[in-house]
C-alpha cells in the first residue's frame, strides 16, 4: 500500500511537470509568444520592446529551465493586464469556483445516487425509467444553453434567482444546479450499471444460495461492492467540472477561475492563462490522487495486496 | 452405504424425488430449453454424479431446485422436485420465496466451480460464513463466531484465529474452495450440491477436496450431488451417476453398471474419452466429435443424432423415452450397442 | 452444423448466436425495434446527417441575408409571427431556421472529422503501444495518461484561442485532443486480445505481423471503437459550440448553433427565441447520439465476450 502511495505520488509529480512543459509551450507553438500576448495594433518596436523584456530572445532550453524553476515556487509572473502576481490572482478567484463545483456535485450525489441504485435494483421500473432519462438529459443537455433557458425562466420570467454574481446564498442555485446536472447524468447512469453488473456476479449468486435475507444481500453485498467504484467516479467527475466552470461562471458572472480565464483570453493575458492552466490541472490532478488512495484503502484486495 | 449395492429395501422416502422438470429461458432468438422432462431420485446419504458437457443443462436444472434461476428471462415450467427433510414432504418447485430461502443453506447447500469469484472480494471469510448461521439459526454474528471458527479448523483451514479476518483473495484456490464448502455446510443441509467445485483447480488439490467432500458426507451423513464434466473424478465418490445431454436425460444408472455397461452412446463415448490407468497404450483416446445441440427448439428427435456413431433411421423421427435396461438402469435410446443392432419392443 | 466460432473470427459478441450474416442482420434489426429508443437515436442521427447535406434545399432563406426591418421577429405560433420566418429571426434579421440548418454543417463536418481524425491518431497509437509492449508502450501510456489527466475543456479552449478562429483549426484541435481516449481503448483491446492467447498461436504457427493484425486484433476492435466514436461524436458537437459560444470557433460570419446561442444572449429578455431553438438542436443531436451510442453498446458489448463455463 505504501509502495502503491509513492508510485502514484512519483507519476503525479510527473504528470504536473509535464503540464508546465504543455503550458510553457502552449504559448510559443504559434512562432512568437510576443506577438501572442500583445494587442494586434501594436507595433513592431513595442511587441520588440516586449520580446526583449520577456526574455522571449533567450535560446529555448534557457527559457524553458527558468520558467520551471519559477513555477515550481509558484512564480509565473505578473499578469500582463493586472501587473501583479499572477498566481495570488488565481488563488483569490478560487474558493468561488471551489463552492460552485462542491455544491453542484454535492446536489448531483443526492439526486443521482438513490436514483441509480433504485434504478439497478428493480431494471424497467418506474423509478429506473426515470433515472435512465435524467442520465440521458444529463448528458445531452449543453449547459450553457440551459442556463440560458433557466435564466430566462427563473431570473427574467419569474423574477425568483438572481442571475448574477455571488452575493447571496441564492445565487448558488441556478449555477450549481447547470453544473451538476451532467453529473448527475453520468453518475445515475455509472450507479446504475454497477448495481447491474454486481447482481450479475458468481458471489451474489452465493449469497442467496446461502439463504440469506434479500436486504442483507442488497446492502452488505451489492451496495458496498457498487460504492467502491463509485469513489473513483466521483472524485474524477469534480475534476471535470472544475475545468468546465468557464461557460457557467461566464454566464453568470459568478468571480471564479472559469469567469477569469475567459476574461484573460479577451485581453491576451498569456502569463495569467498560464497560470490558471496549470494551478487547475494540479488541483484535479491533486483530487486524482486523491481518490486513487481512497480507492485503494476501501478495497481490501489493493489495500492488503495478496 | 456401499457403492452399487442394490439396497434391501426401497421402504424408506428418498430424499428428493424429481419428476419431469423442465427449464427455459426466453431471449431474443427464441425460447431455449435448457431443461427438459429430467427426473431422478436421490435417498438419503447417497451420492449422485450429474455428468454431462458444458450447456447440457446440469447447473440449471439444480439451480432450478432450489429456486436460483434467474427472472424474468429463466422459469420453471413443469415438474415437481418432492424434499423430505425428515418431517414432511414438500414441492420444492411450488414454495414461496421465502419458504425457499429457508430450505437454501439450512437444508441444501451449494458449493460453486470458481471460489474466486463466488466469494465476495470486500467481505472477510469469517463474516461470510458466519452470516449464514446468523440467517439461520438466529445467533447474533459474535455467537456464531464460536461456531465460524470450528467450521474452519474442520474443513483443513490452518490458523483458523487468524485466517477468520483474512479476505479471499489472501487465500489460495484449495483454500479457497475449503472456505465455500464451510459456508454451505454451515447449517448441517441434508443435501449438498457441488457444481463442478474442482474444475477451476490443480489435480493435486482436486484430490483433497474430493477427500474433503468423501469425509464430510460420511461424518455429516449428507446427501451429495457432484456436477461434472469428467467422469474420472467422481468414479470413487459417486453412488449413483445420471447422464445428460442437450437438456434431457441421456442415461441413468448405479455407478458400477455404469461404468462397466454403459448403455448411451454419449456415455460410451465420454469413458472413452478417459484414459484408463489399466488400459495399454496402444488404445488411443476417442474423442466425441461434433459440436454441442443447439437448445433453441429443439428438434423432434435424439438430439444426439448428429454425433452418434450407431444413429439409424428411427432416432431421426422421434425422441427416444427412457426405458429400463437393469436394476433402476434407464437409457434414453434407441440402439442396444451391446447387441449391435436396435432395441426391440420400444 | 457449422458453428460461428469454428471459422475463427467470432468475435463472441452476442450477436453471434445467430449464424449466418442475414441472421445476425436479423437479430440487429430485432434488437433495434425492441429498444425503441436506438431507433430513435438513429433516425435523429440520421435527420442531422440529412440536414446538413441537404441544407440548400431544406432552408427557406440564405443564412446570411440580413433584413433590418425584419429583425427580432418571434417565431411563428407567437402573435406577431409569420410563416416568413418559422423560428423567428435574430437581431439583425436573418432567418433562425435558415441559419439553425445550416448550422448542422458545422457541428456534423466538426464531430464527423473530428472523431474520425482522433479514432485514427488513437487507433495507431494504440496498437503500436499495445503490441509492442515494453518501454515503448510504458512511454506511450504515461503520454496518454497524462493528457487524459488534464482538464480537457479547459486546455482546449486555451488552444482554440491561441489557434482558433477557423473549422480546420478546431477539427484539427479536437482529432488531436481526444485521440488519448481513442488510444487508451485500442491499447486495452490489444492487450486483451495478446492475454486471450491468440497471438501468440499466430505466431507460433509463423503468421506475420500485418495478417495477425488485421485477423484478430481488427476485428474485435471495431466494436468498441464504434461505440467510442458515437460518444465521442456527441461530445466534439457539445464542444465546437462551446467554443463558439465562446467567439474561439468559426468566425461570427458562419451560423454555428454555439455563435447563435452567444448571440442571442444579449437579448434574453426581448428575443429569448434567438438562443433557445439552437440550443434546442445542439440537445437533439446530442441525445441522438448518445441513444445510438447506448444502443451500439448494449449490442456490442465487450462483456458479453466473457465466455461463462
Amino acid at each position: 500500500m505504501q509502495r502503491y502511495f509513492l508510485s502514484r505520488l512519483v507519476q503525479s509529480v510527473l504528470i504536473l511537470l509535464g503540464v508546465l512543459t504543455l503550458v510553457f509551450f502552449m504559448v510559443r507553438v504559434s512562432g512568437d509568444p510576443a506577438s501572442l500576448m500583445m494587442p494586434k495594433e501594436a507595433s513592431q518596436e513595442s511587441i520588440e520592446a516586449f520580446r526583449e523584456k520577456m526574455g522571449f530572445n533567450r535560446p529555448l532550453p534557457v527559457q524553458y529551465l527558468d520558467f520551471i524553476s519559477h513555477a515550481i515556487w509558484g512564480d509565473f509572473g505578473n499578469s500582463l493586464h493586472f501587473k501583479t502576481p499572477a498566481l495570488s490572482l488565481v488563488l483569490q478567484r478560487l474558493p468561488a469556483t471551489v463552492q460552485l463545483a462542491g455544491a453542484g456535485l454535492l446536489l448531483a450525489i443526492l439526486v443521482a445516487i438513490p436514483l441509480g441504485l433504485i434504478g439497478g435494483s428493480t431494471p424497467g421500473s418506474l423509478w429506473d425509467s426515470a433515472g435512465r432519462l435524467l442520465g440521458l438529459l444529463g448528458q445531452s443537455i449543453p449547459n450553457f444553453w440551459l442556463a440560458l433557458v433557466l435564466i430566462f425562466l427563473f431570473a427574467v420570467r419569474l423574477r425568483l434567482l438572481p442571475s448574477f454574481g455571488r452575493d447571496e446564498l441564492k445565487s448558488l442555485i441556478l449555477p450549481a444546479f447547470v453544473m451538476g446536472l451532467p453529473v448527475m447524468g453520468s453518475l445515475v447512469r455509472l450507479t446504475r450499471s454497477a448495481v447491474l453488473e454486481i447482481r450479475g456476479e458468481d458471489y451474489i449468486r452465493t449469497a442467496h444460495s446461502k439463504g440469506l435475507d434479500p436486504r442483507r444481500v442488497y446492502y452488505r453485498h451489492i451496495l458496498l461492492n457498487a460504492a467502491i467504484p463509485l469513489i473513483s467516479v466521483i472524485g474524477v467527475q469534480f475534476g471535470y467540472m472544475l475545468g468546465g466552470s468557464i461557460y457557467i461562471e461566464t454566464i453568470f458572472s459568478w468571480p471564479g477561475m472559469g469567469q477569469l480565464i475567459e476574461q484573460a483570453i479577451g485581453w491576451r493575458d498569456y502569463t495569467l492563462i498560464q497560470a490558471i492552466a496549470f494551478f487547475t490541472s494540479l488541483v484535479v490532478v491533486s483530487l486524482n490522487l486523491l481518490t486513487d488512495l481512497a480507492y485503494a484503502w476501501v478495497d481490501p484486495r489493493i489495500r492488503l495486496g495478496s | 452405504m456401499s457403492r452399487g449395492n442394490i439396497p434391501a429395501s426401497n421402504a424408506k422416502t428418498p430424499l428428493l424425488e424429481v419428476r419431469g422438470l423442465s427449464t427455459q429461458f426466453h431471449t431474443i432468438s427464441g425460447v431455449i430449453h435448457a431443461v427438459n422432462n429430467v427426473s431422478f431420485i436421490l435417498d438419503e446419504g447417497e451420492t449422485m454424479a450429474l455428468v454431462g458437457e458444458s450447456g447440457c443443462g446440469k447447473s440449471v436444472t439444480m439451480l432450478s431446485l432450489i429456486g436460483l434461476v434467474a427472472e424474468p428471462a429463466g422459469r420453471v415450467v413443469g415438474g415437481e422436485a418432492l424434499f423430505y427433510n425428515g418431517i414432511s414432504v414438500r414441492d420444492l418447485l411450488k414454495l414461496s420465496k421465502a419458504e425457499l430461502r429457508r430450505v437454501r443453506g439450512s437444508d441444501i447447500g451449494m458449493i460453486f466451480q470458481d471460489p474466486l469469484t463466488s466469494l465476495n472480494p470486500i467481505m472477510t471469510i469469517g463474516e461470510q460464513i458466519s452470516e449464514a448461521i446468523v440467517a439461520h439459526k438466529g445467533v447474533s454474528m459474535s455467537q456464531a463466531r464460536a461456531q465460524t471458527l470450528e467450521l474452519l479448523d474442520y474443513v483443513g483451514i490452518p490458523d483458523p484465529h487468524r485466517r477468520i479476518q483474512a479476505y479471499p483473495h489472501q487465500f489460495s484456490g484449495g483454500m479457497r474452495q475449503r472456505v465455500m464448502i464451510a459456508i454451505a455446510i454451515s447449517c448441517m443441509p441434508k443435501i449438498l450440491i457441488a457444481d463442478e467445485p474442482t474444475t477451476a483447480l490443480d489435480v493435486t488439490v482436486q484430490a483433497q477436496i474430493v477427500d474433503l467432500v468423501a469425509q464430510l458426507r460420511k461424518e455429516l451423513h449428507m446427501a451429495v450431488i457432484w456436477i461434472t464434466h469428467d467422469l474420472g473424478v467422481v468414479a470413487g465418490l459417486a453412488d449413483r451417476v445420471m447422464v445428460m445431454y442437450g437438456g434431457q436425460t441421456a442415461e441413468r444408472a448405479y455407478v458400477d453398471p455404469l461404468y462397466n455397461n454403459p448403455q448411451h452412446p454419449y456415455t460410451i463415448g465420454l469413458l472413452g474419452a478417459l484414459p484408463s490407468l489399466t488400459g495399454d497404450e496402444s488404445q488411443r483416446l476417442v474423442s466425441i466429435v461434433g459440436t454441442p445441440p443447439d437448445l433453441l427448439e429443439p428438434p423432434a428427435h435424439c438430439l444426439f443424432a448428429f454425433r452418434c456413431p450407431y444413429a439409424f433411421e428411427r432416432c431421426w423421427q422421434q425422441v427416444p423415452p427412457l426405458i429400463t435396461v437393469g436394476v433402476r438402469h434407464k437409457v434414453s435410446c434407441f440402439y442396444d450397442v451391446g447387441k449391435g443392432a436396435p432395441r426391440d419392443g420400444i | 452444423m457449422e458453428h460461428a466460432a469454428s471459422k475463427g473470427q467470432s468475435s463472441g459478441l452476442a450477436v453471434d448466436i445467430e449464424r449466418t450474416w442475414l441472421g445476425r442482420l436479423g437479430y440487429l434489426w430485432r434488437l433495434l425495434w425492441r429498444d425503441k429508443s436506438g431507433l430513435l437515436g438513429l433516425s435523429l442521427f440520421l435527420l442531422l446527417v440529412i440536414t446538413a447535406a441537404f441544407s440548400p434545399l431544406l432552408a427557406p432563406h440564405d443564412p446570411l441575408d440580413q433584413n433590418l426591418s425584419d429583425s427580432k421577429t418571434p417565431p411563428v405560433w407567437d402573435v406577431e409571427g409569420t410563416w416568413k420566418y418559422p423560428l423567428g429571426t435574430d437581431n439583425l434579421g436573418r432567418d433562425q431556421l435558415s441559419r439553425i440548418i445550416y448550422g448542422s454543417r458545422v457541428s456534423l463536418t466538426v464531430g464527423f472529422f473530428g472523431v474520425l481524425i482522433a479514432a485514427g491518431l488513437g487507433l495507431v497509437i494504440g496498437l503500436i503501444s499495445g503490441y509492442t509492449g515494453g518501454r515503448t508502450d510504458a512511454v506511450i501510456t504515461g503520454i496518454v495518461n497524462l493528457l487524459l489527466a488534464l482538464p480537457y475543456l479547459l486546455f482546449v479552449v486555451v488552444i482554440a484561442s491561441i489557434f482558433g478562429r477557423s473549422l480546420l483549426n478546431v477539427i484539427l484541435i479536437f482529432g488531436i485532443t481526444d485521440a488519448p481516449i481513442f488510444a487508451r481503448t485500442t491499447r486495452g483491446e490489444v492487450l486483451r486480445i495478446r492475454e486471450a492467447g491468440y497471438v501468440e498461436s499466430a505466431i507460433s504457427i509463423g503468421a506475420r505481423r500485418w495478417r495477425i493484425i488485421f485477423d484478430h486484433i481488427l476485428p474485435n476492435l471495431i466494436g468498441p471503437l464504434i461505440t467510442v466514436m458515437t460518444f465521442e461524436m456527441s461530445a466534439m458537437i457539445f464542444y465546437e459550440a462551446g467554443l463558439s459560444f465562446l467567439g474561439l470557433s468559426v468566425p461570427p460570419s458562419v451560423p454555428s448553433w454555439g455563435n447563435m446561442l452567444s448571440n442571442g444572449r444579449k437579448y434574453l429578455t426581448v428575443a429569448p427565441w434567438i438562443s433557445t431553438y439552437p440550443g434546442l438542436a445542439i440537445m437533439i443531436s446530442s441525445l441522438g447520439m448518445n441513444l445510438l451510442g447506448d444502443w451500439l453498446r448494449d449490442v456490442l458489448d465487450p462483456r458479453l465476450r466473457r465466455v461463462k463455463k
